[in-house]
């Protein structure tokens, strides 16, 4: 182990020139701290990437932005009031965005508030179709007064609290009001199993208690009633 | 000459195999090693002779064909077989798709009003728009299956295993991307199937924890579908995936370059040859006994 050290101390004794102090670079003075060609390629690096994120950053808030833009509020008319009454759904379409065509229509089954089921009687309650599960659209069913899912078999009751199949909540509600006769709908709003109102979640997510946090609200959706 | 050398310039012509010519080593024609011999008689001005060969022009400008012969004429182990075209496929695959979509653009209007129109008119009223759009649709799903097939081939052969790791992360990218690139495309036709689908598809990201309601938000522009839902599935889907995807099949096949082709796991390595005596290494000429190989 001890041979290969003592030849090179071998070689060093033979006379090898002990190495030269290093001659210092082209454009050194006396009490520089950085060589210029370090001080170059800081500078280049660094306005480069200045330059890069002058360009990237307004690119990703482009395409970000949305996440934060709330649309205006819209409320529309679907029917006078003595078109609805407690015992049944009725089946309305509106525009939930506007300027797309029948893309921005979604399908809600308005009726009004039964005291039977602890509602105020001059309140309407307009569910939307949109199943908590996925998102695909569910139909009232009469003979049965429930709400059923053609996707994967979600079925909800009258109220919309689920009874069966994978949806994770309540159907959606849309906020309603009554104006000079006339029922409108406004912005969707999601609930817990208790029926309770919470911010509008995307279907899937669960809501109530530590789920209002693991599925946060949005920005871009509007506070509930 | 033969008829081929006649026809392929000498740039680009194959290597010889190993041993032929009386050498060993498998060195290129002479032709091949200095372009200038043949091609240039003797007091002929460089400029005068370039103009009659014209590969060997850009050749002289470019070293083009040293990396075209040395990608083509690599060498492959024995046993190679049709199992090994597999990611040659795949990549013919996607070149399909990348050439029927440009035409297929011309025709699209991604505008939530005017997708459905544009895309029944191409089908329906073009010339060949039908045929077209078809081998688009079709060839998309070829080449999700050549993908599983390609990869099952790597994983069965044990390709993926040193050094050509990376080759595999890469490759698995490239499934994924290609993967965005089916769930793009399918909201583009517009019909009711794309827009449930789509509905669907944008729900199960949102419900990852946490993240998941912003990454929804982020897929549809919006709350709800919208109007630019539509633009922006266009636009990942012809510009900023396939720019992706181009750029990672040129990092997988510049590595399976650099690191050729595993041999298939039936075919045993060669024994080596046997070395050189260990003794003859051990005891140097210089007999300092350092273990120095000695100098020939």
């Amino acid at each position: 182990m001890a041979e290969p050290l003592e030849q090179k101390n071998e070689a060093e004794a033979q006379g090898a020139p002990a190495e030269l102090p290093e001659a210092p670079p082209p454009g050194y003075f006396e009490g520089e701290s950085m060589t210029r060609r370090k001080v170059f390629t800081i500078a280049s690096q660094g306005i480069g990437g200045l330059a890069g994120l002058a360009v990237v950053l307004p690119a990703v808030g482009f395409a970000v932005a949305p996440l934060f833009h709330r649309g205006k509020e819209r409320w529309e008319s679907v029917g006078s009031t003595g078109d609805f009454n407690s015992q049944t759904y009725r089946q309305v379409v509106f525009t939930i965005v506007p300027g797309i065509g029948d893309t921005g229509k979604t399908t809600a089954y308005v009726r009004r508030g039964s005291k039977d089921l602890g509602e105020k009687a001059d309140e309407f309650v307009a569910i939307s179709t949109r199943c908590a599960h996925l998102g695909c659209p569910v139909r009232f069913v009469q003979a049965a007064g429930n709400f059923i899912c053609p996707c994967h078999g979600g079925v909800y009751d009258f109220q919309g609290k689920r009874i069966g199949g994978p949806p994770v909540r309540p159907l959606d509600h849309f906020q309603t009001r009554v104006r000079g006769g006339q029922v409108e709908l406004g912005p969707r709003y999601s609930v817990t199993n208790q029926l309770q109102p919470v911010q509008a979640r995307d279907p899937g997510e669960f809501t109530g208690g530590i789920w209002n946090y693991l599925y946060p609200p949005r920005p871009s959706t509007f506070p509930a009633p | 000459m033969g008829i081929r050398d006649s026809i392929v310039p000498a740039p680009l012509r194959k290597p010889g195999k190993p041993g032929a010519n009386g050498k060993g080593n498998g060195a290129a024609p002479a032709d091949l090693r200095d372009p200038d011999v043949e091609r240039r008689p003797a007091g002929e001005p460089l400029h005068e002779a370039a103009g009659k060969d014209l590969v060997g022009w850009v050749d002289q400008r470019t070293g083009a064909t040293g990396f075209l012969t040395g990608m083509l004429f690599r060498k492959v182990p024995k046993g190679t077989n049709w199992f090994y075209t597999l990611g040659s496929a795949t990549l013919f695959a996607f070149i399909i798709q990348a050439i029927t979509g440009v035409f297929l653009a011309m025709f699209y209007t991604p505008s939530t009003t005017q997708a459905y129109g544009s895309v029944t008119h191409l089908t329906n009223d073009v010339f060949l728009g039908e045929f077209v759009r078809g081998m688009h649709k079709w060839g998309a799903s070829v080449m999700m299956i050549l993908i599983f097939v390609h990869m099952a081939r790597t994983y069965f052969f044990g390709a993926y295993k040193y050094p050509r790791e990376i080759n595999w992360v890469i490759g698995v990218v490239l499934l994924i991307l290609t993967m965005v690139m089916g769930l793009t495309g399918y909201l583009l036709p517009f019909d009711q199937r794309s827009f449930w689908a789509t509905i669907v598809a944008n729900n199960i990201t949102g419900t990852g924890p946490v993240v998941g309601p912003y990454l929804a938000d982020f897929l549809r522009a919006g709350p709800e579908i919208g109007a630019t839902t539509l633009s922006r599935f266009y636009a990942l889907h012809m510009l900023a995936i396939p720019g992706l995807i181009i750029g990672l099949i040129g990092a997988h096949l510049y590595l399976v370059v650099k690191l050729g082709t595993t041999a298939p796991p039936w075919v045993r390595a060669e024994k080596p040859k046997p070395a050189t005596p260990v003794v003859q290494l051990a005891a140097g000429s210089n007999g300092s006994g350092n273990g120095a190989a000695p100098r020939r």
